[in-house]
């Protein structure tokens, strides 16, 4: 893989930061594995009874077992991760995404316990965790979030989308990542799916509260990577991440395509004006729906961590994202500044699952029998599967990320293409040939489509299908 | 007179092959019975010859693998069931839960484990006799990690 490299790197006497635990699985461990190595920090990898074979723990300088494979009795063991931690003598702890890395109660036990929690302050993650408390955050820094608002009952709700307009809407008030949502076309709709969104977002997240959104018909979903230090933010770019089921994104690409300039800029100013206002110190993701019809956009949400398509934004800006993450996290002011981050080329990441496209995408576990990935020149590989590798059913199933970059979008286009093709994975299920058909599509060519685009192309494909 | 390890299995494996159900033997500083589980209890030093039990044959005094040579297979573990700090002692300074050739029931307390401050009492879970404590006190133990091994009763 060609590996993205900061221009300027930390070497380990530059802070405290001398050990790291590793409190993630998969193709992030190995991610962030490797730039500890890069930097001479020791890497310990916290691993559940099923991953102490797994590509990460052969990577590790030390692997120590958590507990059971499944995620609850060991990823998901605030105290276990942070006994880990200790037990080891590490300075620090990585949390990933997913599992902890968004729980403000992890980073609090870390930081109560002289761990420093790579990523953002408990109290950051708290506030922009809490759906309603981060559009509070957006309008304070004046960023245009999405017609709506928290409705306490059913008959607040009918009165609110009454106001903005149907189709809308029920989020859960903790939730994220497209999960915990439910749409509703017309007040009868409202009416039958406003208890059941309730009681869902009650027992997914723990809080039974929901708040209403206007439904963007046009939607892209652009959004802009953030740096700071709890003193200045900086952007790193955008990303459109519209190529998306059932709100999980399946593909995506840096920067967004086809955006008129004056509104990137503004998009940018928007996202560091709401990072700045929370004084964020580390990396960040601002979310954005941009309404393609009006030409206008609206805040999503901030994902207080490293996210799973921060390689496409590695491979136009030359940066590591982890390195700068580490950095921050132990005190250390921006390295950069915005003159600094010089963004060049175009960037696309598909992400492989190991699933059933022909069944519902439902996961297909199982072993990895063989494995080949290309090498070539502006690709990159994020992966954790080697032969002999178990898909386990206790985990996420996507299972690598190929992401190609070009000078141009065409040019990183047609090498994915290509490297899709060269890609074979044998033993279990996937979803490459899908990312083929989708990447030959002319409105993939084209650019610049909303995120109804991969259930229009996967209904028209059904349909075609059950025709023939 | 020492009496190893070794000595005992030899005189199981003894005892094994023979028709007798118990073996009693006193010698210098040792005293050691042995006996057929099922067996009844037969007074005296010496070893007298028991009546044959009807049915199936009564089980050994351990598990038949163990009178193999191969001892070490027969050994049960105790494990950890969570990772965090050993401790072999209710408090520094204390005598240990167990030490090696203690007695254990299932619901013996063998250990601590500290996670975040949280003290968690291991639980031998076997039956049997300590013969080695392979994690050390106030040491980083992993999930499943082998803490004792224990010859069952």
């Amino acid at each position: 893989m060609s590996e993205a490299s900061s221009t300027m790197d930390l070497s380990a006497a530059d802070g405290p930061i001398r050990r790291v635990l590793v409190a993630n699985r998969g193709e992030i461990a190995v991610r962030i594995i490797r730039t500890l190595k890069r930097l001479g920090i020791d890497s310990v990898l916290a691993a559940s009874a099923a991953d102490r074979e797994s590509m990460a723990a052969r990577m590790a300088d030390r692997t120590v077992c958590i507990g059971p494979a499944r995620a609850a009795d060991s990823y998901l063991r605030i105290g276990t991760l942070v006994e880990a931690a200790r037990g080891v003598g590490a300075q620090a702890v990585h949390p990933g995404y997913g599992f902890l890395s968004e729980r403000s109660e992890f980073a609090a036990a870390c930081s109560d316990n002289g761990i420093i929690f790579i990523g953002p302050t408990a109290e950051q993650i708290e506030r922009v965790g809490n759906k309603l408390e981060a559009r509070r955050c957006a309008e304070e820094a004046q960023v245009q979030v999405v017609p709506g608002g928290p409705v306490d009952n059913l008959s607040a709700a009918l009165t609110l989308a009454e106001q903005i307009g149907y189709p809308v809407l029920i989020k859960a008030v903790g939730g994220g990542g497209g999960r915990g949502l439910k749409r509703a076309n017309t007040p009868a709709e409202l009416e039958s799916q406003f208890e059941l969104a309730s009681a869902e977002a009650l027992s997914a997240f723990g809080d039974g509260r929901v708040y209403i959104e206007c439904f963007v018909k046009q939607g892209r979903h652009v959004e802009v990577q953030i740096l700071g230090d709890g003193h200045s933010v900086i952007h790193l770019g955008d990303r459109d991440c519209s190529v998306q089921r059932r709100y999980q994104k399946l593909i995506e690409e840096a920067p967004a395509p086809g955006l008129p300039e004056g509104m990137r800029c503004e998009l940018h100013a928007a996202a560091i004006r709401f990072a700045k206002h929370i004084n964020y110190r580390s990396l960040g993701t601002v979310e954005f729906l941009v309404d393609v019809a009006r030409q206008r956009f609206h805040f999503l949400e901030m994902n207080a961590r490293i996210q799973v398509e921060h390689p496409v934004t590695e491979q136009i800006s030359g940066l590591d994202l982890v390195a700068e993450q580490i950095a921050v996290a132990q005190g250390q002011r921006l390295r950069l500044t915005q003159a600094d981050v010089r963004l060049a080329g175009h960037a696309i990441e598909c992400r492989i699952n190991a699933e059933d496209t022909a069944h519902d995408f439902r996961p297909a576990p199982g072993k990895v029998s063989g494995v080949h990935f290309p090498a070539w020149p502006g690709l990159r590989v994020d992966t954790h599967i080697e032969p002999g590798a178990a898909i386990s059913p206790f985990y996420d199933s996507m299972i690598a990320k190929v992401i190609a970059s070009g000078d141009t979008r065409e040019q990183a286009r047609q090498r994915l293409e290509a490297a899709l093709s060269e890609v074979h994975i044998a033993g279990v299920l996937t979803n490459v040939a899908l990312h083929r058909e989708v990447l030959a599509t002319p409105e993939f060519r084209a650019g610049g489509f909303d995120t109804g685009f991969l259930g229009r192309f996967l209904a028209e494909r059904g349909a075609a299908a059950a025709a023939n | 007179m020492s009496f190893s390890h070794e000595d005992v299995q030899r005189l199981l494996q003894l005892l094994d092959a023979s028709h007798f159900d118990e073996l009693d033997l006193e010698a210098e500083g040792i005293k050691l019975s042995l006996r057929r589980r099922g067996a009844s209890l037969v007074a005296g030093l010496v070893a007298t010859p028991a009546p044959v039990p009807e049915g199936p044959r009564s089980t050994p005094v351990v598990p038949a693998p163990a009178a193999s040579a191969d001892s070490a297979g027969a050994l049960l573990e105790i494990r950890a069931p969570m990772l965090g700090t050993f401790y072999g002692a209710p408090k520094p300074g204390a005598a240990p839960f167990v030490s090696v050739g203690a007695r254990v029931g299932r619901d013996s307390a063998v250990g601590i484990i500290e996670v975040m401050k949280l003290m968690n009492s291991i639980a031998a879970g076997v039956d049997g006799e300590v013969v080695e404590i392979v994690a050390s006190d106030g040491e980083l133990v992993e999930f499943d990690q082998v803490l004792m091994r224990v010859r069952p009763a």
